[in-house]
């Protein structure tokens, strides 16, 4: 059972305020959606919990440590940050193999994890020929690689076909019903509202609801109307 | 586990390993082409030979060994004693007519005394003489040299004790100064001890506007007198090195020695030395290095550089958070797969070429055992440095066609602008210090000595660093070039 605990993020990129004070707690055996106006800081706080950008001020902790203090970090949190993130002359299951190797796994769960993902086949062509969608689930079988407590995903339907979608919100409804902390960055508030428990709303880099969907139903009669009532006249990019 | 991630990544990239083999398939095409291209013929008089392979010194390296020796046996520890003077000779047609001969002294003529281990061209000796115009030496081994008196006619002495050989010289023949003591490894009992004579080409060097220089060689002769020699009595004259073909001035005055009133005259042609021109020097066939890099150098920057191309460096910094350890152990990969075609490329090249060579009455210069395996090894670490060079700074400027165009203007440009003289020798030089490409003094198999009487600038194939220092040099370029890009990366992944 691990939680991820964001506190008090801050981040400048030159004059513009990417985080101001994001905190908020992400509890495991349900998706957490993660929501927010382009620009609101969702993707800068995703990488700061995986180390790859270095706040100014706050800490990102997964179970009470940092992501670049774990030994074989991807035993402790999965993320699906940027599916274009390959070698195209690479295939698909060669990228999962160095990353097993990374966190010293056998090529046998690469095997797994490309046939949970659907890629069973795929994954010996080169990755440079899939399309947005296959990337996707390339992207979440790498994330699922280390069997870690913790998922991290932004933006996982983007690109997806219709049966796609239908078995990445199964399979991350699943992964929390596992006992997994799932958090789960999107636009699409009709799919959030059917697969996530709970909703984080950001906007201009701190968050402005943090609340259980049914909660937010209750109150806004769907959560697309919740979150266009909650960030009415927050603009997004500044 | 890092260094087996990296080392996944790059065996999975075909276009890597491919780069790789064609950058030892060229070093070994061009060098096995090289070689059947290459054809050396030598003038006996108007006779055209197959060039006779020179002698080679007890370590194996090709020398130059040929003067008049007037010798006798020593026995056991002893030592000899001579006034060395009236130096004199005959230099055939010099600048700037090119129509006479002339009498004349070249700089490097010696007359003196030597122990020799027999009269065999390339046997150890050691010797103290006089010069032309270089003074008192004590010389030995065929690159040791020690000045001492400014003079041109002097008295010497030398003496054996064991393995040790003292040379001594003395201006009145009263107060004697010794050079130094050398020391002979494994000389037999009996060796040969007694007066020489020889000189080396008389050489003119015109510097060529569009940089470099044209060297004309001319025969000559050198004559001078022994007295008050002590012991005397019992000499053979030996005319160490020489062929049966005399030159025209040799006819009528022929190499050797003449006796009158107790003084000696010696006359000599030749040089002692190392030989660099009686063949081709082994590192030659290597030449297509230079083509090989441009392959290994795109890899080694790709390497570097895709990682930000395809942003995978966020997937590999997640996967591996380290940010230092992620760029040594991918140098490391790099390195150690340019090694391996290094190796590949010059364990095939150095023998199938000099065997083609062979075959086809090239001379190859013999070099010693060490200074072979330097050569090789030292080439397939060059390229492996070269490597984790092309690494770093694809990794530091992100991106590929800068990088490629950097790497090749330091690495690959400075030595064929410098060898070729389209800089001024001094930038030259000073480009072969400063730059990665002072790593190929590594190849260097026969090196500079000033008492060789032959230019031996940049343009003519000199390297001014030592071997080991012209790589540490490129090791150090590798190294910044390696801390850089990481420096870079733990600034900012992207």
């Amino acid at each position: 059972m691990t939680t991820i605990e964001v506190n008090g993020l801050r981040k400048r990129f030159g004059p513009s305020v990417a985080l101001d004070g994001m905190t908020f707690v992400v509890r495991p055996g349900h998706v957490t959606g993660f929501v927010g106006p382009n620009g609101a800081g969702k993707s800068t706080t995703l990488r700061m919990i995986v180390g790859l950008d270095r706040p100014d001020a706050g800490t990102a902790t997964l179970g009470g440590h940092r992501y670049a203090e774990l030994p074989c970090p991807m035993r402790h949190s999965g993320a699906l940050l940027d599916p274009h993130a390959l070698h195209p002359s690479r295939s698909g299951r060669n990228h999962l193999r160095w990353l097993a190797r990374s966190q010293d796994l056998p090529d046998s769960r690469v095997d797994e994890v490309l046939s949970q993902a659907g890629l069973a086949a795929a994954g010996r062509r080169a990755a440079g020929g899939y399309s947005l969608g296959m990337r996707q689930r390339l992207g979440v079988a790498a994330a699922l690689l280390g069997d870690p407590p913790v998922l991290l995903l932004d933006e996982p339907f983007n690109g997806l076909d219709p049966a796609g979608i239908v078995w990445m919100r199964d399979l991350l409804r699943g992964l929390a019903e596992d006992g997994r902390s799932v958090l789960v960055s999107s636009h699409l508030m009709s799919e959030l509202q059917d697969m996530a428990a709970h909703v984080i709303v950001v906007a201009q880099g701190r968050v402005i609801a943090d609340a259980g969907v049914d909660d937010l139903i209750g109150e806004y009669a769907s959560l697309e109307a919740a979150y266009l009532e909650l960030t009415a006249g927050v603009g997004g990019i500044r | 586990m890092i260094l087996r991630a990296e080392w996944l990544k790059f065996r999975t990239v075909r276009g890597w390993a491919a780069g790789l083999a064609a950058a030892a398939l060229i070093v070994i095409g061009l060098g096995c082409l090289a070689a059947t291209s290459v054809t050396m013929s030598c003038m006996e008089g108007t006779r055209e030979v197959d060039c006779p392979a020179p002698p080679t010194d007890s370590s194996g390296r090709s020398v130059s060994d040929r003067f008049t020796f007037v010798h006798r046996a020593l026995d056991g520890d002893g030592s000899i004693t001579a006034k060395v003077g009236h130096l004199d000779g005959t230099i055939t047609y010099p600048p700037p007519g090119h129509d006479e001969i002339v009498r004349g002294v070249v700089p490097w003529a010696k007359a003196g005394l030597m122990v020799k281990d027999g009269t065999e061209p390339g046997a150890d000796y050691a010797a103290v003489l006089v010069t032309g115009s270089h003074g008192v030496r004590m010389q030995s081994g065929f690159t040791h040299d020690k000045a001492s008196l400014p003079v041109r006619e002097a008295w010497l002495r030398l003496t054996r004790d064991g393995d040790d050989i003292t040379g001594y010289a003395s201006a009145d023949g009263a107060t004697w100064q010794k050079i130094e003591t050398v020391r002979l490894d494994d000389l037999p009992p009996t060796v040969q001890i007694g007066l020489f004579v020889t000189s080396p080409n008389g050489l003119t060097v015109e510097e060529n506007p569009q940089g470099g220089h044209a060297v004309q060689a001319r025969w000559t002769q050198a004559t001078a007198q022994f007295s008050r020699i002590s012991p005397a009595g019992g000499w053979t004259s030996s005319l160490v090195g020489y062929s049966d073909y005399r030159t025209t001035w040799e006819q009528t005055h022929p190499p050797g020695h003449t006796e009158a009133g107790g003084v000696i005259t010696v006359a000599g042609a030749g040089e002692i030395g190392l030989d660099t021109e009686g063949g081709m020097a082994v590192e030659r066939v290597l030449t297509g290095v230079f083509a090989g890099l441009l392959p290994l150098i795109v890899v080694a920057v790709l390497c570097g550089t895709t990682e930000f191309r395809h942003r995978m460096i966020s997937t590999t910094l997640a996967a591996m958070p380290h940010p230092a350890r992620v760029s040594a152990a991918k140098a490391a990969v790099v390195g150690a797969v340019s090694l391996a075609a290094g190796l590949v490329a010059v364990g095939v090249t150095l023998p199938v070429a000099t065997r083609m060579l062979r075959a086809n009455a090239v001379v190859i210069l013999s070099v010693s055992w060490p200074t072979m395996l330097r050569v090789a090894l030292g080439t397939a670490v060059l390229l492996a440095l070269a490597g984790v060079f092309a690494y770093g700074v694809g990794s530091l400027l992100r991106r590929a066609v800068p990088a490629v165009l950097a790497v090749t203007a330091l690495l690959v440009a400075p030595p064929i602008l410098a060898v070729t003289s389209v800089l001024p020798a001094d930038v030259g030089a000073w480009l072969l210090r400063l730059t990665p490409a002072a790593a190929f003094a590594i190849q260097q198999s026969v090196a500079a000595y000033p008492q060789l009487s032959r230019p031996q600038t940049v343009a003519d194939g000199y390297f001014p660093l030592p071997p080991w220092a012209g790589l540490t040099v490129l090791a150090l370029w590798a190294l910044a070039a390696v801390a850089a890009a990481t420096w870079r990366l733990r600034r900012s992944a992207a």
